[in-house]
């Protein structure tokens, strides 16, 4: 036993009289390890990203828009055509079983004023379903009702960004603002909800009941898009298809016709994007263990040529009652010492980098203790792999031949 | 003391009361080279009592440094039996063999063999690292035969600090240190100026003479093989000559007798 320390130690010194060379060595694995925990943890904070914005846009949402107008064969975007209404989202709420909540939703930017201030925004033209659809609670103040709906009050909820560019520190509720030169009031603010999957802020918003912002900002009577949230996530692509089904049929559009709307299923959406995150944190992670392999074969590389380099001082060694055995276990430790100190140093600097990636590009990064100890027992298994060889090339060495060696 | 040891090494060699250390019978060693087989030893056949101090002598490829490694347990006979302290090394695997040079055997050779960029100290202690011996008492017996050597306040230095006999001093502390059956010392001072060659020489006979430790030292200098008790002669694989040193040099009274060197 007391043998297996004192070899340990001696694998020690033997590293630490070549230090330069250990360095470089080790070198390799850092590179390799680091930046698997880099690569990875740049995959999985977007994925957690994603997750997160499934669960806050509500899960169970669908999108119905507009779709396009095809006037011989040039179609415009989507979107773009008015055959959306009121009526529609109506029929939805009453007719389609898997469908919980619905709202119309018209949209447009607007400028807004308060005091001195002014800032570029969007407007959303909502009914009172809005925060359950999108599970979006409000931080001060109230939402708009129906009543507000039915009269087209000039009210409206603000989300977190336009509070902070128009007010600063003041409370907004109660306050007037003032949006193409009519006032409104403010009666509440939305909570933080941060960026959406494609980096929008989705808190750059003011949300309106939709019949104001029909009559008095667009002067439009149809609907931009129709929001649903469906009674559970495993029932939206029912609803997704009872949706279809409905507005083909109120839209009276023939079966050899395309649809002049558009269903999306955000779950599916995301789900989509999920999966795609995933295929790319693989691709990352994989590129990143090749390049922990080529620092194995370096370690691999500087142990044969050390145990070529040091031949006499295995002989000695040997001479003075080392066992091959012995000899092997040192360099195999020898081995495992640079590959784990270069792990720990690789996931110290694997840590640094995706904390610095996701300060300095914004990008979110998740450091995750699985990628870790993965990172970590493959660097050592590694150097384990990577010493074996060498160690039993210098276990096999005659002495008498080690001795002579020069 | 230089009277009684001077007396001490006139006295001849007594080996009939004492137990060989050890027994060769008929040693053959061969190489096969493809189609040649190349005869390195034909049939040695020798005892060796505990106290004494021999030493080889022969030409470049009269066999014996192939003998010596036989002796030195780094390796096996191809023919013939080889008893080391009653132990038959013929028989035994590589792993018991390095036990067995951990343990009975010490080593001196002509390029010093130490490690560099490692103190006097860590090279002294190397048999005992694998013996196995505790750090505490490793430092304790290294101290102890560095003192032996004279060189206790040289611990701490690297061999590139050394002089040439200051390393040779701290090999052979390295041999001593776990205390051995019997020190191989091969063409130990073939790399040293004379001077420092009879002082090497004075360390074996006293360690001989003092400890009853016994020598084995390969050379092929007559003078140097005259602070021997023995002299056995190789030619072509076998012994030619074995006999007591007539006249033996006391290195203590060379040293004595040499000029100064200024340092």
């Amino acid at each position: 036993m007391i043998i297996f320390f004192t070899i340990i130690r001696v694998a020690f010194q033997a590293l630490g009289r070549n230090k330069l060379r250990s360095t470089l060595t080790m070198l390799g694995i850092i590179i390799g390890v680091s930046a698997v925990i880099a690569m990875v943890s740049i995959g999985q904070g977007a994925q957690a990203t994603i997750s997160q914005q499934i669960a806050n846009a509500g899960s169970n949402m669908l999108f119905v828009s507009a779709g396009s107008w095809n006037q011989g064969g040039f179609r415009s975007g989507a979107g773009t055509l008015s055959t959306l209404t009121v009526e529609d989202a109506l029929a939805i709420q009453r007719e389609c079983s898997a469908v919980r909540l619905v709202s119309p939703l018209v949209r447009t930017s607007v400028p807004v004023v308060f005091g001195n201030q002014n800032w570029m925004t969007s407007i959303q033209g909502v009914n009172t379903n809005f925060p359950a659809i999108r599970l979006w609670e409000l931080e001060g103040g109230s939402f708009f009702t129906e009543q507000d709906e039915a009269s087209a009050q000039r009210v409206c909820v603000l989300g977190k960004t336009v509070v902070e560019n128009l007010f600063g520190g003041q409370d907004p509720v109660g306050q007037e603002i003032r949006i193409r030169n009519s006032p409104w009031r403010v009666i509440g603010v939305l909570k933080a909800k941060g960026q959406s999957g494609m980096g929008q802020d989705q808190d750059d918003t003011i949300v309106a009941p939709y019949t104001t912002v029909q009559k008095k900002v667009l002067g439009i009577t149809y609907i931009h898009s129709i929001m649903v949230s469906a009674i559970s996530q495993a029932a939206s692509s029912v609803a997704e298809q009872q949706i279809t089904g409905l507005l083909r049929q109120r839209h009276r559009i023939p079966a050899s016709e395309d649809n002049d709307f558009m269903v999306r299923n955000l779950s599916d959406l995301a789900e989509l994007a999920n999966s795609a995150n995933r295929v790319m944190t693989m691709l990352l992670g994989s590129i990143a263990f090749v390049s922990l392999i080529v620092g194995g074969i370096g370690v691999m590389n500087i142990m044969l040529v050390s145990v070529t380099e040091r031949t006499r001082e295995i002989g000695i060694r040997m001479s003075v009652g080392a066992t091959g055995g012995d000899i092997q276990f040192q360099f195999l430790t020898e081995a495992v010492v640079l590959a784990v100190f270069g792990g720990v140093f690789g996931i110290g600097i694997g840590v640094l980098s995706s904390h610095g990636i996701s300060t300095s590009l914004g990008w979110p990064t998740l450091v995750s203790t699985s990628a870790i100890g993965m990172a970590f027992s493959f660097a050592g298994a590694i150097g384990i792999a990577a010493g074996w060889y060498p160690a039993l090339k210098a276990s096999r060495l005659d002495p008498i031949e080690a001795l002579r060696y020069e | 003391m230089k009277a009684d040891l001077k007396e001490a090494l006139e006295r001849p060699a007594s080996p009939g009361d004492l137990q060989p250390v050890i027994q060769a019978s008929n040693l053959h060693k061969y190489y096969d080279t493809g189609t040649v087989r190349v005869h390195a030893l034909r049939g040695i056949s020798i005892e060796i009592r505990k106290g004494e101090f021999v030493a080889i002598m022969g030409a470049s490829g009269s066999g014996k440094s192939t003998f010596m490694n036989i002796v030195g347990c780094l390796d096996k006979p191809s023919e013939g039996t080889y008893f080391l302290e009653g132990t038959d090394v013929s028989r035994l695997s590589r792993i018991e063999l390095a036990r067995l040079r951990n343990e009975r055997l010490g080593f001196v050779f002509q390029a010093f063999n130490l490690l560099n960029r490692t103190t006097a100290m860590e090279n002294v202690e190397l048999p005992l690292i694998y013996a196995g011996v505790r750090a505490k008492e490793r430092h304790r017996r290294s101290l102890e035969a560095l003192a032996r050597v004279g060189l206790s306040e040289r611990a701490d230095h690297i061999p590139s600090q050394l002089s040439g006999g200051q390393q040779q001093r701290v090999a052979i502390a390295r041999s001593l240190v776990n205390h051995p059956s019997i020190l191989l010392a091969d063409e130990p001072t073939g790399n040293l100026d004379s001077r420092t060659s009879v002082e090497i020489m004075q360390v074996f006979q006293e360690l001989n003479e003092k400890e009853k430790l016994t020598i084995i030292l390969v050379t092929h200098e007559y003078d140097i093989a005259e602070y021997a008790r023995r002299t056995i002669t190789f030619r072509d694989g076998r012994i030619v000559k074995d006999q007591p040193v007539a006249k033996r040099r006391v290195a203590s009274e060379v040293i004595a007798s040499l000029p100064l060197l200024e340092d």
